[in-house]
């Protein structure tokens, strides 16, 4: 009797988990739909109406510029703590681009803008918003890179060296290449980081209804996220209209991309 | 000893990852040392937050330019951050327990994929889509259902007996706070009850333990320490986050929460919120104000997550090498 009591809480709890997970895919996907027109690629945002195209285009920049820069630094610091971080220093790396995971982002995006806004005086810009999320991203590609390449087996590496290949070789040649599909899963996962963040980039990358000029430092730059936050405060039902337009966009490029990432796991058979 | 450029353009690479770190806390610091100055021990003890009087000529207190009355306190975004994430924490814990206990045992292993990927579904939904769910679904929820019920169930309790209220505040945040918090929980414990060796399974069962008991009395407590670790890990994701909590808490200023259905602001939220204004000083204090802040999150978060860490570390650790 205790036990299907016990089963039954735990039931509920389940359900209790799915329900809003469910609802909440439901809402953006069914309002996004609602709203959705041929303009809303086409067109700026005018006001609270109009189009996303130019946050749309603006979130695609900062997103490309973040794995840019954020991609050096977390696949090649993945890759030194895989092969050569079993020491303290390795530890430490270790440790810290843990901790760092941890930091919230609008934290990140304050340290940004006291940095590289009124500091080095980028203003809102490409460059600045690009930065900021590199930094978000890189502990995650670091520590996701190093574990895919630990996977690789050790007898590949020593086997490379008994031929006498340099340490690059080795590297560049045998374990990348096989550690390959797990790179680019986290090099994916990375990616639907950036696409679906917010605080960070509204004090650093700013706002702009335009599109972008080319600029890399004094231009703001739109984003999706920052629709979906601005506009659902108001009061135009043009405005709840592009927040849930781009609330889908959203949502549903960070869910492809994560399948798409579980798939080239999967496929690879990374997850034996 | 030979030079391996390969090896040490990796190292450089690699190094940026401390360095990051160590920057952004020297850089917090130093920018907002004026602010802690200024401040002093009144930042954290202080309800008032106010810019003073941006119009009039800055004065001099303590040495420092200042605006006529400006005051800097953030117990109000402390209470709000720690109120929230206690919440949150106090709703997340028992479900997740209750969720992994479910998905690990209490399905079929076919099953469990599919439903643990459900969970693992929470984890993906960017915070301000959740803020964007929160506006439309559960804040007019929360005011016109949750929050009155709880009110009749225990309204004798002053905190939460609500009268009025438009859904948009503490109980609102927590219950985001709550789903964001659940797979991170969840994820981890069932990561760690699948680990349970089959052999201590079985000795539960021979002692004649129905399943439910088995789980609950001999598994549970096997994977207590991953259990700490992940609550410790969900608690630092609830005190930072950031845009969901801004959009459906309401925002307080100069005002400590007084019933469950209290607008609230947290430290995260509060910095997003105040920065245009915080801009308009001329003296600047205000931007100080809020690093210190960022300062003080920091140093909060980093230390619950060295916590997790050291707590997880130990157990979460995969067999290979």
């Amino acid at each position: 009797m205790l036990s299907l009591a016990g089963w039954s809480a735990c039931a509920v709890a389940f359900v209790l988990v799915a329900l809003p997970v469910f609802d909440i895919l439901f809402l953006v996907i069914s309002r996004g739909l609602a709203a959705f027109s041929p303009a809303l690629f086409t067109q700026v945002t005018n006001g609270t109406s109009g189009g996303l195209a130019n946050a749309i285009s603006g979130t695609l920049i900062l997103s490309a510029g973040a794995l840019l820069f954020g991609v050096p630094v977390g696949v090649g610091g993945g890759i030194y703590l895989a092969e050569f971080g079993n020491g303290r220093f390795g530890a430490i790396v270790r440790f810290v681009a843990d901790v760092l995971t941890g930091i919230p982002s609008i934290v990140l995006g304050y340290f940004a803008y006291i940095t590289l806004i009124t500091g080095l005086g980028w203003h809102f810009s490409v460059l600045a918003g690009s930065v900021t999320l590199a930094i978000i991203i890189i502990p995650y590609m670091a520590r996701l890179t190093e574990l895919v390449l630990r996977q690789v087996p050790q007898s590949l590496r020593e086997a490379a060296y008994a031929l006498g290949a340099p340490e690059r070789k080795v590297i560049l040649r045998v374990v990348f290449p096989i550690g390959w599909p797990g790179i680019l899963t986290s090099i994916l996962l990375a990616l639907a980081i950036s696409v679906g963040e917010t605080a960070p980039l509204i004090y650093t990358a700013g706002w702009s209804n335009y599109m972008w000029h080319g600029k890399l430092i004094g231009e703001p730059i739109g984003y999706l996220t920052y629709v979906i936050w601005s506009f659902i405060n108001q009061p135009a039902a043009s405005a709840h209209a592009l927040a849930f337009a781009a609330g889908f966009l959203v949502i549903v490029t960070v869910l492809a991309i994560n399948i798409a990432a579980r798939l080239v796991l999967r496929r690879t058979g990374g997850g034996q | 000893m030979k030079l391996r450029p390969f090896r040490l353009t990796l190292l450089g690479l690699t190094c940026l990852i401390p360095a990051a770190l160590g920057a952004v806390l020297l850089f917090l610091a130093l920018f907002s040392w004026p602010a802690i100055r200024f401040n002093g021990i009144g930042f954290l003890l202080s309800e008032t937050w106010s810019l003073g009087n941006l119009y009039a000529d800055p004065v001099k207190q303590g040495g420092m330019l200042v605006p006529i009355g400006a005051s800097y306190g953030i117990l109000v975004f402390l209470v709000g951050t720690l109120a929230t994430s206690a919440i949150a924490l106090l709703i997340a814990v028992p479900v997740s327990l209750g969720v992994a206990m479910f998905l690990a045992e209490g399905v079929s292993p076919r099953l469990r994929g599919g439903l643990a990927l459900i969970v693992e579904m929470l984890a993906v939904v960017p915070s301000v889509v959740y803020g964007l769910w929160g506006v439309t679904v559960l804040v007019p929820l929360v005011a016109h259902v949750l929050a009155p019920a709880l009110s009749d169930a225990i309204g004798f309790i002053p905190f939460f007996r609500v009268t009025s209220g438009s859904g948009f505040g503490l109980f609102a945040a927590a219950l985001v706070l709550t789903l964001m918090v659940v797979p991170i929980i969840t994820t981890t414990v069932l990561d760690a009850l699948t680990r349970v060796p089959r052999e201590a399974k079985e000795a539960a069962y021979a002692l004649g333990t129905t399943r439910f008991e088995m789980v609950r009395k001999a598994m549970l407590p096997m994977v207590r320490p991953s259990i700490v670790g992940a609550v410790i890990l969900g608690l630092g994701r609830a005190l930072g986050e950031t845009m969901a909590v801004l959009m459906v808490s309401g925002g307080a200023l100069n005002y400590l929460p007084g019933t469950i259905n209290s607008p609230v602001s947290t430290m995260a939220s509060f910095i997003v919120s105040q920065l245009d204004s915080a801009e308009q000083d001329p003296t600047g204090m205000a931007v100080r104000s809020l690093a210190e802040i960022a300062l003080v999150l920091f140093i909060i978060t980093v230390v619950v997550n060295v916590i997790a860490r050291l707590m997880v570390r130990g157990v979460g650790k995969p067999a290979r090498v």
